[in-house]
């Protein structure tokens, strides 16, 4: 989850602001989940005050001399760098891409900048710069400006990328974390969990024999096709790290109200449920990153799954649930055989079993 | 998904659930033994459909929750180690010793490694062999001979900088030890099945006997659990007690005897401290004597460390059923999963984690239950 360019979750800030306690940095801060929270919560968001950041979207909105521009970065750290489906370099593209979409906005130019790790294969690294310039130019989106560094052998990992993007938000389209209202539907743009179980699938030590690839992809066609259809969208958002679960009680908390969605409307493939099953995770938690949460009004709600599966990668688009009361932040999955589960946030990194 | 789909069908969950409504006459109170049985009964809801004369009581099966501190800290001593490359599974490493966690130890610099099977961190041995390679043993019945056999690859291959920190526990002496605790309410037991796998149900007998009460033995999917449900309550209106085996598509009534006999060759059967339970005679793995070379205790020098548990975590009645977590004063507050005072709160079996990450309050059990 990315929240103006801070990879981790954050909820709606409460005064007094909460203390940072941990005195070292551990991987579960970047895990996307509540000390992500935590680390943007009470160090990052109080230092950088801005109007902007605290609006807590996947990137910043600014007026700009009458113009409204969206802005957004990521740092991709992803191993293995080749994986099923993509590698780094066009997940970093579509990372910023799709966050640009998620505040509504068409993107107008991306930086790339490389950290490489003394050693790394120039034939790797032509290999990702091709993928990086193939995304790009589907999107399309020009990769304007840039930056290299190379840190001595072993004070990295190969190839660390990170893109930052500026966007055009459309013309008579709102969209923010904030804007969720009780009676919304909550609408998932395809199957979720492909990524992580993809990428965690081609990781060294797990040999798991899985034809699945990651849904690494640039959502812009779809977002398009869901604002025109329905053009009062009201929030949007991709549940990468801490998956949908995660990216639903974000929301639920920026609006200050509840979700309650239906196990068994929400698509997830097969191997997916097959490979969690057996590593003990939850779907509703692993990360995607070609997939993204629709918060629409309810009357908007079939126009908008119609527009997504008309478009390629939307086919199993579908209405998941539906934004309620509340309490604030709370959210409920509704089982097959009527009892219901509380969803929170993901806490620390998803840890595969012992047994 | 095939095997897996049938066992989560609403309409037969529906109507094993009503059977039971009609079976069950009198309050009874049945303990799942295992923690991967808690979590499926939090996360399916089965808590919440089940008839309220029912209590269901979470039991000891966790085996990271009763992993003992001291094995927490010798794992600690070991990992930070100058050299070491101490592999485990991934839900030890949130588990907290006396000063940190094994993740805190790899964030300060130790090389923590997961590990998806024993024999991974053999392979990592074979592939770095002027560094010692420690394998946190840890698991009831289930994962002993897959670590037994990695004990005994790495003797047969001379891979000298291999070593395991063991810490085995065993079914049947604990549940032996809770059913004779003064005040037990526990009617009927739901016991493991993966451990059956392994074990067989032999011993389950002998303590059903002993005790008078039904055990059956069960799977973990909602089907399997209310099967389980069925047949216990089935036994106490009818007053009978005996084993039943309602996982036999996987578990069968005399277990693995292959497993056994490697376990038997690697490990011997000692007394072992469960964290919140105390010392239970007979209830554990440790290598036998001439395995003393993959000992991790012993090649580190750890063997006399005895650790006091913190009194601020009531986590053993919660292990004995006799907590429910939401019911703890820390559960929420001062315990969290990113702060957790104890195992069951981190663990992918915990009962507490099971309640946390599933989001049950206390208020929230009890009006989901009326």
């Amino acid at each position: 989850m990315k929240i103006n360019g801070f990879e981790g979750a954050i909820g709606a800030l409460s005064c007094p602001l909460p203390v940072f306690e941990d005195s070292i940095v551990q991987l579960a801060h970047g895990g996307g989940g509540r000390k992500s929270a935590q680390l943007i919560e009470s160090m990052f968001v109080p230092a950088f005050a801005s109007p902007a950041l605290e609006a807590l979207g996947d990137g910043a909105l600014l007026d700009v001399a009458g113009t409204r521009l969206a802005f957004s970065t990521d740092s991709f750290v992803v191993q293995p760098v080749f994986f099923p489906g993509g590698d780094i370099g066009s997940l970093a593209v579509h990372g910023t891409v799709n966050d640009l979409a998620m505040c509504g906005a068409e993107p107008v130019a991306l930086s790339v900048a490389f950290v490489l790790e003394e050693g790394f294969p120039t034939a790797d690294l032509r290999r990702i710069v091709s993928s990086m310039a193939a995304a790009a130019s589907a999107c399309p989106v020009p990769i304007v400006t840039g930056d290299t560094k190379v840190v001595d052998r072993g004070k990295g990992d190969g190839i660390y990328v990170n893109t930052s993007g500026i966007g055009r938000v459309r013309r008579g389209i709102d969209v923010g974390p904030r804007r969720a209202r009780p009676g919304d539907a909550v609408l998932v743009s395809g199957p979720v969990g492909d990524h992580g179980i993809a990428v965690m699938s081609a990781r060294s030590g797990l040999e798991m024999e899985t034809s699945l690839v990651s849904d690494s992809a640039c959502v812009l066609p779809l977002v398009r096709a869901m604002l025109d259809a329905v053009p009062s969208t009201r929030t949007l958002r991709d549940p990468t790290r801490g998956g949908l679960a995660t990216a639903l009680c974000e929301i639920a908390l920026s609006s200050g109200v509840g979700v309650t969605i239906d196990e068994a409307a929400v698509p997830v493939r097969p191997e997916v449920r097959a490979a969690c099953e057996l590593l003990g995770f939850d779907p509703l938690y692993v990360a995607c990153e070609g997939r993204f949460l629709a918060i629409v009004p309810n009357e908007g709600a079939d126009r908008a799954v119609a527009a997504l599966r008309a478009v390629s990668g939307g086919e199993s688009a579908c209405r998941i649930g539906e934004v309620t009361t509340g309490p604030a932040g709370r959210v409920l999955l509704r089982t097959g055989i009527g009892s219901h589960r509380r969803l929170e946030r993901l806490s620390g990194e998803q840890l595969p079993r012992i047994c | 998904m095939r095997h897996l789909d049938e066992y989560r069908d609403p309409l037969a969950i529906r109507s094993v659930l009503s059977r039971i409504e009609k079976a069950l006459v009198r309050p009874a109170t049945l303990m799942e033994v295992c923690g991967g049985q808690t979590h499926a009964i939090l996360k399916f809801g089965l808590d919440q459909v089940l008839p309220p004369k029912l209590r269901l009581i979470h039991g000891p099966g966790c085996p990271v929750c009763v992993t003992p501190l001291e094995q927490i800290d010798r794992a600690l001593a070991i990992a930070a180690t100058p050299g070491v490359i101490f592999c485990s599974f991934g839900d030890m490493l949130r588990v907290p010793g006396s000063h940190g966690d094994l993740l805190l130890a790899k964030a300060r610099g130790a090389d923590v490694r997961i590990v998806y099977s024993p024999m991974d961190a053999v392979a990592i041995a074979r592939r770095e062999p002027s560094r010692p390679v420690v394998f946190f043993a840890v698991g009831f019945e289930t994962t002993a001979p897959a670590n037994a056999m990695a004990a005994l690859v790495a003797m047969r291959e001379g891979v000298r900088n291999f070593s395991m920190l063991v810490s085995h526990v065993l079914v049947p002496p604990a549940l032996e030890a809770l059913l004779s605790a003064d005040g037990c309410e526990i009617d009927g037991l739901l016991a493991p099945g993966h451990v059956c796998v392994i074990t067989g149900q032999e011993e389950y007998e002998t303590v059903s006997r002993r005790f008078g009460i039904p055990i059956v033995i069960t799977g973990f999917e909602p089907l399997d659990l209310l099967s389980g449900v069925l047949a216990a309550i089935e036994q106490l209106e009818t007053g009978r007690a005996c084993v039943e085996n309602r996982y036999a598509r996987v578990a069968s009534a005399g277990g693995n005897a292959a497993a056994r006999r490697v376990v038997g060759e690697v490990f011997e059967v000692c007394d072992r401290k469960w964290r919140g339970l105390g010392e239970i005679p007979a209830s554990g793995y440790a290598f036998a004597p001439a395995f003393a070379a993959v000992d991790a205790e012993r090649v580190f020098g750890l063997e006399d460390l005895r650790v006091d548990e913190p009194d601020d975590c009531p986590s053993g009645l919660v292990l004995q059923g006799r907590l429910v977590p939401t019911r703890c004063p820390q559960f929420g507050a001062r315990c969290t999963p990113d702060h957790p005072l104890g195992a069951p709160m981190v663990s992918a079996e915990g009962a507490c984690a099971a309640y946390f990450h599933y989001g049950r309050t206390a208020a929230e059990g009890e009006e989901a239950r009326a």
